[in-house]
Parts: structure tokens; sequence; C-alpha cells
């Protein structure tokens, strides 16, 4: 099959032509409410994002960590749904076409609207690819070749488990980037080991033409760097996810300057990134 | 939808019953599901194997357990001939054993070298803590915050044989949250962990492998029964309780094709099907995918998973094994429900006519056989389940009945 050309293979080309890597952000729809997380994500780009991933709230986030596992209640107690998120992307589609958006988290929610229904409306609302942490390669049937039927990159993940025998059946059919999950384990519980990342990502290289973002272990501008020299993007989630746990007010409301401190550590992580 | 020529074949290669199963977990996992499916596919194809299994399963549960004539009760409700599979009196009290053992052989295999299991009521952490002090091996429970207030002696027992009781306090601290946190455990502890899940659902291979482990139920009944009944008998129907459906498809699998026998699995109604307080997956939720695998499941509108209720703890889980919901949606299996109150009067009625306590699961599974086996007639042969035993249910029971007493 064919990969769908959307703005995470045009901004990938960007950031080659660029001679840089790329910094990939993740906070999770509607955290810790609706009104804060539109403000953040408008003012993502601005601040160094060059891709958005965001997570589509889901009860039982079986790969995640406390952090993200809490965003994600937090979010769904807010009223956060799949149709919102959607709706929150052709929000930010009116201010910005360029910044790619990547829809990330877990089968049933879009299971229950419907692939169908949910692809089309996720392709025109701007989305430009999906990774589905409990869709692996054996169950692409599922979504995967209807997403590069609709137009939509379908991001893999791949992690230290995946051996050399298996990694082209988990790329095979992989488009947009190929995720590398950095570490055995959950969001935000581990730091990744460089000269291991290192490793890994020469190894999908060798099975992949494909971009390879790295995610699971970046807290700090310096991981963050770190990575950037080995891989063709860095992730950071669980760290960012923190800042808005950790500005919550007693009501578990974001509290005064949460955009403001979400951003600025977004900047810095940038920063590092760019400086990579 | 048309009849299969055999109701025996699944699981197909990807793991599906149907549009139901399937391998539906983050990638990290994937590499172990696939090695346990090869370890399971050798070993399954091994006579050793299975006479190790059987080894234990006679001289460790105490099996074959005895199939019994419920006479008093028989003649009471003045119907069907009814049998009870006294799976009750197998060690640690109930049909989880069968289970435990078979997965830590396999492991045992695999050379694995840490367990872990996620428990709701305690029974099946019991069993795994069980199986773990016999070989030896280090042993992990997960159990949700709430369970392991409201299950204090099976938290002592668990503790006494060994394993370390991990409170699950994500999401909402009950089993499905324990299930997620084992999952994540799995995860960061991939080389020398082995997961033992405690019912026929999860990724492939766990439904169908759990399920051979357990249909050494049926298949003694199939054996038992010719011995009181004649030979060739069969029983006419079977009954059995279902929380994640682990007993029921090891009474059920044998006799999926034999036309004639009619099998009801019995759901937990809770408060009622037409309120939220219920765990009656298969008639009261729909198809969605978690835990690796598809199947119904209890959600909301948007795909959120919700909790289940029970008064037994041990049906208070929001999913099913896969191949009950295929068996749901092809017509072979009638699933039911009974409501708290309707098993708490089974639960007396068996303790006061048959001088057995039975646990709360099956005290469903014997309330809808109160309820049909009047109608019956006399020659009408019934089997139901009786899974586990009711001591450690006693103190649940006498605070619904309004009667003190005090755990010792």
């Amino acid at each position: 099959m064919s990969r769908p050309e959307t703005r995470i293979t045009r901004r990938f080309q960007a950031l080659k032509e660029q001679g840089r890597s790329g910094f990939v952000t993740f906070l999770t729809a509607g955290d810790p409410d609706p009104d804060t997380a539109r403000e953040i994500l408008l003012g993502l780009p601005a601040a160094g994002a060059d891709l958005i991933e965001i997570g589509v709230p889901f009860s039982d986030p079986m790969a995640d960590g406390p952090a993200i596992q809490a965003s994600s209640l937090r979010a769904i107690k807010a009223g956060m749904t799949l149709a919102k998120t959607l709706d929150a992307v052709r929000d930010f589609r009116e201010t910005d076409d360029d910044t790619p958006i990547v829809l990330m988290g877990y089968y049933n929610p879009i299971y229950i609207y419907g692939v169908d229904a949910f692809l089309a409306d996720a392709k025109a609302a701007g989305v430009d690819g999906l990774i589905v942490v409990d869709l692996p390669p054996e169950e692409e049937g599922e979504l995967c070749l209807p997403a590069i039927e609709a137009g939509l990159n379908f991001i893999y993940l791949t992690a230290p488990t995946t051996d050399d025998e298996r990694l082209p059946r988990v790329v095979k059919n992989a488009s947009g980037f190929v995720y590398f999950v950095s570490i055995t384990g959950i969001t935000g519980t581990k730091s990744a080991n460089i000269d291991d990342v290192s490793g890994h990502v020469g190894r999908i290289k060798k099975a992949t033409d494909l971009p390879v973002a790295v995610g699971f272990g970046i807290n700090t501008p310096d991981q963050a760097a770190e990575i950037a020299g080995v891989a063709d993007a860095a992730v950071v989630g669980s760290a960012l996810v923190k800042v808005i746990t950790d500005n919550l007010d007693a009501a578990g409301r974001a509290g005064p300057g949460t955009v403001e401190k979400v951003l600025d550590l977004v900047g810095e992580l940038a920063q590092g990134v760019r400086g990579a | 939808m048309n009849k299969p020529n055999t109701y025996r074949a699944g699981v197909d290669e990807d793991g599906h019953f149907g549009i139901y199963g399937g391998r539906y977990v983050a990638e990290t996992l994937m590499p172990l599901i696939l090695a346990v499916e090869e370890a399971w596919n050798e070993a399954k194809a091994d006579d050793d194997f299975w006479a190790e299994f059987h080894y234990h399963m006679k001289h460790y549960v105490g099996r074959p357990s005895p199939l019994y004539l419920a006479g008093r009760l028989t003649e009471h409700l003045g119907g069907a001939r009814i049998y009870f599979k006294r799976d009750e009196l197998n060690h640690t009290g109930a049909h989880k054993i069968n289970n435990t053992i078979g997965q830590i052989l396999l492991a045992r295999r695999m050379g694995k070298t840490r367990i872990i299991a996620e428990t709701g009521a305690g029974q099946h952490g019991v069993a795994t803590a069980t199986v773990c002090a016999l070989f030896g091996l280090p042993c992990i429970v997960y159990m949700g915050e709430t369970d392991v207030e409201r299950q204090a002696p099976n938290v002592f027992r668990m503790k006494l044989l060994g394993a370390e009781v991990r409170p699950v306090t994500s999401g909402t601290g009950t089993l499905k949250d324990a299930m997620n946190e084992a999952l994540r455990d799995w995860v960061a502890n991939v080389e020398e962990t082995f997961y033992i899940i405690g019912t026929a659902a999860g990724p492939h291979p766990y439904p169908s492998m759990v399920r051979d482990f357990q249909c050494i139920i049926g298949n003694e009944v199939r054996e038992q029964l010719p011995e009181l009944e004649g030979e060739g008998r069969l029983p006419d129907s079977v009954v059995a309780c279902l929380g994640g459906g682990s007993n029921a498809i090891g009474l059920f699998h044998p006799f999926l094709d034999d036309d004639g026998v009619r099998i009801i699995g019995v759901e937990a109604a809770g408060h009622g099907l037409d309120t939220d307080q219920h765990c009656a997956s298969l008639t009261g939720g729909r198809p969605g995918v978690l835990h690796g695998n598809r199947t119904y499941l209890l959600q909301t509108e948007e795909g959120q998973i919700l909790d289940g209720h029970s008064i037994s703890a041990g049906l208070d889980y929001p999913g099913i094994g896969p191949e009950h919901s295929w068996l749901r949606d092809t017509g072979r299996v009638e699933y039911v429900s009974v409501t708290d109150t309707e098993a708490l009067d089974a639960f007396q009625l068996c303790t006061k006519m048959e001088g057995i306590i039975p646990a709360l699961e099956p005290s469903h599974a014997l309330a809808h056989v109160a309820k049909i086996a009047p109608e019956l007639p006399r020659d009408h042969i019934m089997v139901m389940n009786m899974c586990g035993r009711g001591d450690k249910d006693i103190f649940t029971v006498a605070k619904h009945l309004g009667v003190g007493v005090t755990e010792e």
C-alpha cells in the first residue's frame, strides 16, 4: 500500500532540509479542562512543538504510567470525548494548517465511535496520523489498513522487545514515522539510556526508511537534546502532563499560570532539541 | 448466522472466536504473547505436559471432584434431577486451581522465574499464591484497593503463602484496574515474568488455554454421569455462573457439540439490569476491546469502561471471556442473569437443604436452577457447577441478612 502524504511527511521532510531533529509534544485532550487544554494546544507551535500528539482519554490506559493515567481520568471527568477531541483539532486548524497532529490512544473509543465514521471525521477535522497503543500489526485489519485508505498515517510503536525478526512485520504498513518506545515499561516511569536508544534506532533504520521518533523515557531538555542527537524526533509527554498536575488547585482545577508554565517547559525542551 | 459444523474448533490461528478474542496489546507485550503462544502450542501437544498436569490434579488438587445428586434439593424443587459438580471440594476451595496449576507448569517450561496475577475477590490470588508456594516461585498479586479492604482474610492467606499483595489505587481501584496494573508490571518486567491470568479472557492464547485447563470439569462430568445414570447418558442441561467465565467454559465446552444438551450461563444482575449496578456483560453490555481481547463489555456511549457491581466479588468484572461472546451470538449457549437477592436466597436454600455452603458465585447458577427445575420433567438431568465454597462469603451474607458476625 502506498503511504499517505500528510502534514507529518511534509514536516519531517522540512526538518531534514533544516538538518535538525523534531520535537513532539504529548498532552491529553481536555486536560485538565477543555478551555485550558485549548489554550495550551493553540500555543504549542509558537512554543516550539514541531509535531503535536493529542491523547484521547480512555478509562483503562494500560500502557501509561500514573501521570498520564490521572490526566486521562481528569479529562473524562471534565466531559472530554473522542468527538470533542476532533472538535479541538478542527478548532486548531482554523489558525494552523501546517503543524501535524497525531491522535494517540486506545482502540475501544474509536471502535465504539465506528471505524469508518471516525476516519472520515478525523481526516476532515485535520488529523494527520494515529497511534493506537493496543493495535499491533497482528490486528492491522481493524484500523491501520482502513486509515491508510482514508489518507491518514498509522504510526506503529516499536519496543526494545521488538527483535530484528519481528521489526519488518511491524514497519510493513507503518507510515509518517515509526515511534520507538525507549524503555520496557509504561510512560513516565524510567529514563531512557542513550546508548541503548542509539542501538535500537540503528536497528529500526535498517528495517525502514521512515523517520524514527523516540519517546516514553524523556523528561528534561538535556535528555531531549541527547535523544535528538540519535533520532529524528524526541517525544515528551509525562513531563508536560506533570506540569498540569502540579498546578492543580485544591479543587482539582487548573491553577493560575498553568498554560504559561506548560508552554515554558515546551520552549525549554524545544531549545534542547534544536541545540542538539 | 449459519450453524458451524462444530462449536469446539475455536480458536483460529489469530486468536479469534468469530469476531471476538484477538491480541489487542501494546507492542512491548506482543513478543511475550507470541512466546507464550508458541510455548503453549508445544506444551499442549506434549503428553508429558499433560501427565504432569493430571498428576497434580489428582494428588494435589484432589480431582476428580465428585458428581453429586442433590437429592433433597431435587425433591424440594420437584422437577429435574439436579447434580452438583463439586469443584468447591478442590484444594483452595474453587475451580481456580485447575488453571493456576496449568499455567505455572507452562511458566516453568518457559524458564520464567517470577509470577504475577490479578485478583478481585482474592480466590485467583490465593490459587496463584498456592502454586507459587508449591513450586517455590516469587508471586506478586495485584488487587484493587477496595477489594483489599473487603477481602482481608484472602489477603492474609496470600501473604501466609508468601505472596506480595500490591493494592491498586489507579482508575477505580477494582478488578479491571488490578488487571491493568498486572499488564503494566508485565511490560516493565518482560524477561523473567509470567502473567497467570485468572479467567478465560485476555489476549490470545489465554482464553483458549485457560479453557483447556478448566475443561477437566466438563470432561469429568462426561465420565461420571454414565456411572450414575447408565451408559452413554449425557446431561439434558448444564448450568454455570459467569464472571470472566472460566468455570462455565470448562463445564460447557465438552458439551458444545452435543445438540441435546441445553447450556445455560448465569451472569450477575446485581441490583437489576434496569439499574447501573450489575455486571452482566453479555445481557447488559456491548462488544468492545479491553485487556487484549474483543468481547462484550460494560461501557459508556463513548467507550469508557464501567465498573460492574455484584454481591459476589468473583463475578465483579466488566468483561467476559471472548468465547462466551461468540457462543452468545451463535445462540448455542443461553445467557441469563440473576440478582443479588435471588443469589442470597439460593445460598441459604442450598445450605439448609444440602449441608453445602456454596460461594456466592455458584449461588447465582443455583438461583437459576431453582427457577427452571420445577418446570422440567423428573427424568431431566441437570448438572450445575458448584465452582466454589462459601466460607469466604459468610461475612458478606451475614451483613446482607442483618446478622452480626465478628471476623476473628
